[in-house]
């Protein structure tokens, strides 16, 4: 069963459906994410989750009890703030236990559980300390340890890595899942970025303007988006516009106008596409092979191209080639062999191909 | 250009000034009223010199009559009583005002300030004269009632204002994660919002017990003839006694106990701070 059952959530403010008719279900244990840009309605969401906002429409299940009319101090949902919000007056250890003083738990089990969660975020050194004394991460941790000591049923996260630097913020995802691993508290994960929810979550709700485009796991996520706002808003990708030919031996037959037929996987979704249907075939950079001397006839999708331009990010280069039918689709290749950084030049005639069971097809 | 802190040449010559200033006009008269403490008074009030003939004219006794008459010690005491409840007061009619006013809208909480600060448009002596106008028919003029009366109604501002710049730059996302983690209102409040407010309390409390201490035109006016403070006494020595040095003894006892008072204070908070 379900521990959070979101059930036709609705909440406007003035004129804007600021979450508009939102089901999700979100089973116990799970590292949930809420994904989406600035304005899309995943924090007011969190909010409601919270007891911060009430929905206008539409209800919340904790346990498959209801939740309206339950303030925030008396749900069993903790959040860590965005800012984290530790309180300045009182050392890393007052903080941490601020929640089961709340709770009204005795000193020595307080002590006790106390010793294990600063053992957990490895901060046993700083109990001592204050807020101001701490680095980002050191807060961070803090923060989290305040969430998690009293068991909440729900730990809420609101872009709580936003404040971090790229290095400890890559450093603070593996600690996250380790952690969220060693306690089995289910986490509810807001964020405006891809990448983190792609490297946390077990699924990930990808959302927009209010409503939920699609629920699913991270790889699904990235390799099948449903629908052109998830394929655009997760990393990079190509979009060719086609229209559909037929549907053989579970593989969609596509035609793209002045470049020839393209075979592709059939749909992920529920509904399968159907023929003379037009939409876009969506591909992602690192799926697209080039070749210099149109070796790419083993693939079952080959084209022509040239070489338009190239981004060179030490990892990989990103080439930008026009195919014969003058759309433009980027490639990713990696630079794994020493010494040569790039294999093609601008204006290079190249060879464009990719497996058949690549890319997806998005109908309009 | 990137910018740099002030050299220390800048810096000093920017700070010039004002040193200059506080030297001639605060520490030279306070040095003076120490010497003052201990010269005799003049034949026609003022002061007589201290050196005659290479001869030191100096004296005890401002002090001596100081502590040989229990008299100036119940002032002392009342004066400390006063301020006191004037000052305890001003905190418990301040805080929630200025809590309301920290969390109104931006634009109510310009408006409201304002209305904080209307009663210093008029003059303060016809203030307290409407004060006399609104006790004497309710017979509670020249009571100790009407003293503190006025008294709080003066400093009110003082105290009004710290507290509300102090509230006013609370981060509301610590009342949230206080609710968030299990408190109520009323933990919230004891636990987050007063502590944190402790420095606007004890920058509203020196300003209002400190001038309160001094205070000698409201207790003249609307206190009766048990009600006098030390600022009632030092006045007197200056003005109808003509006995300068007891005046300047009295000023620096006051300045002396208004510090110890504060040097307690200030060990007492960091003691607390110690604890936490």
């Amino acid at each position: 069963m379900s521990i959070l059952e979101i059930r036709n959530i609705t909440r406007r403010f003035g004129d804007l459906r600021a979450v508009d008719d939102v089901s999700l279900s979100i089973e116990a244990g799970e590292f949930f994410t809420l994904l989406g840009p600035s304005g899309c309605g995943k924090t007011t969401l969190l909010r409601m989750i919270a007891g911060f906002d009430e929905p206008d429409a539409g209800e919340l299940f904790l346990d498959g009890q209801p939740l309206a009319g339950i303030p925030p101090e008396n749900r069993p949902v903790h959040t860590v703030f965005q800012s984290y919000a530790l309180f300045p007056h009182m050392s890393v250890a007052q903080n941490i236990a601020f929640p089961l003083r709340m709770a009204g738990h005795d000193d020595g089990e307080i002590r006790r559980r106390l010793g294990e969660m600063l053992e957990l975020v490895h901060l046993g050194d700083k109990a001592r300390h204050f807020p101001h004394e701490l680095s980002g991460g050191q807060k961070q941790r803090v923060a989290l340890a305040r969430g998690l000591i009293n068991k909440p049923r729900l730990l809420l996260l609101d872009e709580p890595l936003g404040a971090l630097d790229a290095k400890l913020r890559e450093q603070m995802e593996r600690e996250l899942i380790v952690l969220q691993r060693e306690v089995g508290i289910t986490f509810v994960f807001v964020t405006h970025s891809q990448q983190e929810a792609l490297a946390l979550s077990h699924r990930i709700a990808v959302m927009n303007e209010g409503r939920v485009e699609q629920v699913d796991t991270p790889e699904q996520i990235y390799g099948y988006p449903q629908n052109r706002f998830v394929a655009d808003f997760i990393g990079t990708i190509n979009l060719l516009p086609v229209e559909v030919r037929g549907v053989a031996h579970g593989q969609l037959r596509l035609a793209a106008s002045g470049l020839g037929e393209i075979i592709a996987p059939p749909a992920g979704g529920p509904t399968q596409p159907t023929t003379g249907q037009s939409g876009h075939f969506a591909l992602r950079p690192e799926q697209v092979r080039l070749v210099g001397h149109a070796e790419v006839r083993d693939l079952h999708n080959h084209f022509n191209g040239t070489v338009r331009d190239y981004l060179y990010l030490g990892d990989v280069t990103v080439y930008k080639v026009a195919l014969d039918n003058g759309v433009v689709i980027e490639a990713l290749l990696a630079n794994s062999t020493p010494g040569r950084a790039k294999f093609f030049e601008i204006g290079d005639p190249v060879g464009v191909g990719w497996r058949h069971d690549s890319g997806v097809f998005l109908h309009d | 250009m990137t910018r740099r802190p002030a050299g220390g040449a800048t810096r000093w010559l920017v700070s010039l000034p004002p040193t200059l200033f506080l030297l001639a006009f605060f520490l030279a008269p306070a040095l003076l009223m120490v010497l003052a403490s201990f010269q005799h008074p003049g034949e026609f009030g003022g002061l007589a010199p201290w050196l005659i003939d290479g001869q030191f004219n100096l004296t005890l006794e401002t002090y001596r009559f100081f502590f040989s008459d229990w008299i100036y010690a119940e002032v002392f005491l009342r004066s400390f009583l006063i301020a006191s409840a004037t000052t305890l007061l001003c905190l418990l009619l301040a805080y929630p005002l200025a809590l309301t006013i920290a969390r109104s809208s931006a634009r109510q909480r310009d408006l409201l300030v304002l209305l904080v600060i209307l009663p210093f448009a008029s003059n303060f002596l016809i203030r307290i004269y409407a004060w006399i106008i609104l006790l004497g028919p309710a017979n509670l003029l020249y009571t100790p009632f009407a003293v503190i009366a006025g008294m709080v109604y003066v400093h009110l501002p003082f105290m009004i204002l710290p507290l509300y710049t102090n509230l006013e730059k609370h981060d509301p996302a610590l009342l949230e994660a206080a609710q968030d983690l299990g408190a109520g209102a009323w933990t919230r409040f004891w636990r987050v919002t007063f502590p944190l407010s402790l420095p606007g309390i004890w920058a509203g409390t020196a300003l209002v017990f400190i001038p309160v201490l001094g205070m000698f035109a409201i207790p003249e006016l609307l206190g009766g003839t048990g009600d006098i403070l030390i600022g009632n006494l030092i006045k007197e020595q200056f003005l109808d006694n003509r006995d300068w040095p007891l005046g300047s003894t009295l000023s620096l006892l006051l300045t002396g106990a208004v510090l110890a008072l504060a040097g307690l204070s200030l060990r007492a908070g960091r003691r607390r701070r110690r604890e936490l």
